[in-house]
């Protein structure tokens, strides 16, 4: 098992024949992914071949699960267009979409956000649940692997990683690549998204194959704060936890959009502080955070 | 992005929302000319984007015009909280029978936006919230829905304003959802919304955060920004596409990956603490693919900032491999030549790092230290800052 997707996941790529989308697309496929296609209205009919891997081109989402099954989606289409690429996998039911495309409009995210909630928002099973955006994805190490987390940096394992940020779960993933990882997942550092750190523990706990958690956090907004009370009162796994920007003033956004400290609101300190009123170890450093983590995995042998 | 109240009010106008006249003045000469202009008494306001422009001394009244060059004169220069006054706004004094709070913003934890209202306006309403919090109305806003006119009324209800007002205030929300959708508003605040003796509403004072995502289809919005207050090199980066942000430290960090950088700020200041308390001097997130002329950019900005003494590169090879940062790192030192002149310590791992670190040790580019850990690399980083004193 894993959580969100595993060897069974059959993926279509939205933007496949954009440079990014070609880019990872021959990455995925490389990691082991069954992509069975991509969507392009302007393209479709035709096929693109990755290294000996021909994927047809469809020209709607709807069309590519029709003839395919794909259950879901990656999305690379550029910002101005990445709600309607989003809305239309929604509307076509798809299962999971995760959002790569960094800087959508915010609007745009409640929009699709919104949209996605009157279909059930992937819980329970009903209607889509949205990854992202501006985000990595998530991979099932030696299973399937949606967005852009390098396959080689650890294979697969026990541990269940969960973070707002991409380098900081290679960061961890590679720190800790001698225990390996059930799914690692990065949730994105927008202000609005889809699936949460709550979502992710929630799925984390439930999974056989997940013994421990490693949950990534950092300044902005109070999701940390919110999954330190669900963590206390309905995670049994052991969570260890990490926080970055410390030292970010007031007022600054840091590289991702939802990354500001408002007023006296989203410091790290008090969400180190609310995870550790919750039982969570956190380490300073990612490094410190990789040894609690370690001792974890070592006493449970 | 955060606009001054003189921008916030000019979008409203545009979008109808009811304001008052005025216009900004930069010298108190200016100011003059504009209470001239209006020959009634004004108030002279602090144009700086913070709050408390009050009881810092940054607003005014102004009975005559002569007064008001001397008022504009006191206020221009002014440091507020750190902020300095650059330009005032001159608008006709008015007075005022209630004051009232008004905004909409986006409501993260719920995922979607939310209108605040109270008829306890014109005071800070974070207080408010904390001592009077059934004196604030907060009601989610779809966002497809959006704000209609039967919106607009249960807001109004919601926040009990005055049978005599609501229906004047139901239309100013209204125009206020169509300020906050169309501009890409992801704050719009009136405090004070006030009613004047005459009965009319009027947004006195405005503040409004744009989103620079949605900069691509609002290219109005580039002639907001307020070149004169960037800092210098937080200008240069923006200009040559780099997400940076200066801070007050010596420890230059330039890094891949929003998440790794503010991590490394961290890891730095925690260093620092052993020596002689150096911390991080910016913000510098490189992004996933560090190709040698990103790498380039980056240091040529971190290296001619006077306040850094040495240079601490944090990349995590991923999806870009480490012997590409390497070369990346030596061709950039290459292309700076003689301008490169502070010590560099480098923490390469992940995709390819044997190979990258063996390209730096055959570079041996005598301001470069290769160490193995972020931790370790972090403190070899400081020392060197705080022997650079």
């Amino acid at each position: 098992m894993a959580i969100f997707i595993t060897k069974d996941s059959k993926v279509i790529v939205q933007g496949m024949t954009g440079a990014e989308g070609t880019k990872h697309t021959k990455r995925m496929l490389a990691s082991g992914t069954t992509i069975v296609g991509g969507v392009n209205p302007r393209k479709a009919g035709e096929k693109v071949d990755f290294d000996g891997n021909v994927l047809p081109v469809f020209g709607s989402v709807a069309e590519a699960m029709e003839a395919t099954g794909a259950d879901v989606t990656v999305i690379f289409v550029p910002p101005a267009f990445a709600k309607a690429a989003v809305i239309e996998a929604i509307d076509a039911g798809i299962g999971l979409a995760v959002v790569i495309t960094e800087g959508i409009p915010v609007h745009d995210t409640a929009a699709f956000w919104a949209h996605a909630v009157a279909t059930g928002a992937g819980v329970d099973g009903r209607g889509t649940r949205i990854i992202g955006p501006n985000c990595p994805g998530l991979i099932s190490p030696g299973q399937s692997n949606a967005g852009i987390i390098p396959a080689n940096i650890s294979g697969a394992g026990k541990i269940g990683l969960v973070s707002k940020s991409g380098t900081l779960t290679y960061q961890m993933m590679y720190e800790l690549r001698d225990f390996g990882f059930s799914t690692a997942i990065g949730i994105g550092g927008d202000p609005i998204i889809g699936t949460t750190h709550i979502d992710a523990l929630a799925a984390f706990e439930a999974d056989p194959e997940t013994a421990a958690i490693v949950m990534i956090g950092e300044i902005g907004g109070d999701a940390e704060e919110r999954a330190a009370a669900y963590i206390k009162e309905n995670v049994t796994k052991p969570v260890v936890g990490y926080v970055a920007g410390f030292t970010a003033p007031e007022g600054k956004t840091m590289g991702h959009a939802g990354a500001i400290v408002s007023g006296s609101a989203g410091t790290a300190q008090a969400k180190k502080e609310a995870l550790e009123a919750a039982g969570v170890k956190v380490g300073k450093t990612p490094s410190e955070t990789a040894t609690l983590m370690r001792e974890i995995m070592q006493s449970i042998g | 992005m955060d606009l001054y109240e003189y921008q916030a009010k000019d979008l409203f106008a545009a979008h109808d929302v009811p304001v008052l006249p005025g216009d900004v003045a930069t010298t108190p000469a200016e100011a003059k000319a504009i209470a001239e202009r209006f020959g009634q008494t004004v108030v002279v306001k602090a144009q700086v984007k913070t709050g408390g422009r009050g009881k810092a001394g940054g607003v005014k009244l102004a009975e005559n015009p002569d007064e008001t060059s001397a008022k504009a004169e006191a206020i221009l220069g002014l440091d507020i909280k750190g902020h300095i006054v650059h330009r005032v706004l001159v608008t006709p004094a008015s007075d005022i029978a209630e004051e009232y709070y008004f905004s909409f913003l986006l409501d993260r934890a719920n995922r979607t936006f939310l209108a605040m209202a109270s008829v306890e306006g014109g005071m800070d309403i974070e207080e408010v919230a904390a001592t009077k919090p059934e004196a604030l109305a907060k009601v989610p806003v779809d966002a497809i829905k959006g704000v209609d006119r039967a919106k607009a009324d249960e807001i109004v209800a919601a926040a009990k304003f005055p049978a005599e007002v609501a229906d004047q205030v139901a239309d100013v929300i209204v125009k206020l959802w169509e300020t906050f959708v169309s501009e890409d508003a992801t704050l719009v605040e009136v405090n004070p919304l006030v009613r004047d003796p005459e009965g009319k509403i009027v947004a006195l004072d405005g503040k409004v955060t744009l989103d620079e995502n949605a900069s691509f289809r609002h290219p109005d919005h580039e002639a907001l920004v307020d070149k004169q207050a960037e800092d210098p090199l937080e200008a240069k980066a923006k200009a040559k596409g780099l997400n940076y942000v200066k801070l007050d430290g010596q420890v230059g960090i330039i890094g891949n990956g929003a998440g790794l950088v503010m991590s490394t700020l961290d890891v730095v200041a925690y260093a620092g603490e052993k020596h002689n308390g150096v911390k991080p001097a910016n913000f510098l997130d490189i992004g996933g693919g560090a190709s040698a002329e990103v790498m380039a950019n980056g240091l040529d900005i971190i290296l001619h900032d006077p306040d850094v003494r040495s240079v601490f590169v944090n990349v995590f090879g991923g999806i870009t491999a480490c012997d590409a940062v390497a070369n990346g790192i030596v061709a950039a030192l290459g292309i700076l030549g003689d301008e490169a002149k502070k010590p560099l310590v480098v923490r390469l791992d992940g995709n390819n790092v044997e190979e990258g670190r063996r390209i730096l040790a055959e570079a041996n580019h005598p301001l470069v230290t290769v160490v193995d850990t972020m931790d370790n690399a972090a403190d070899k980083a400081a020392e060197l800052a705080a022997a650079g004193v």
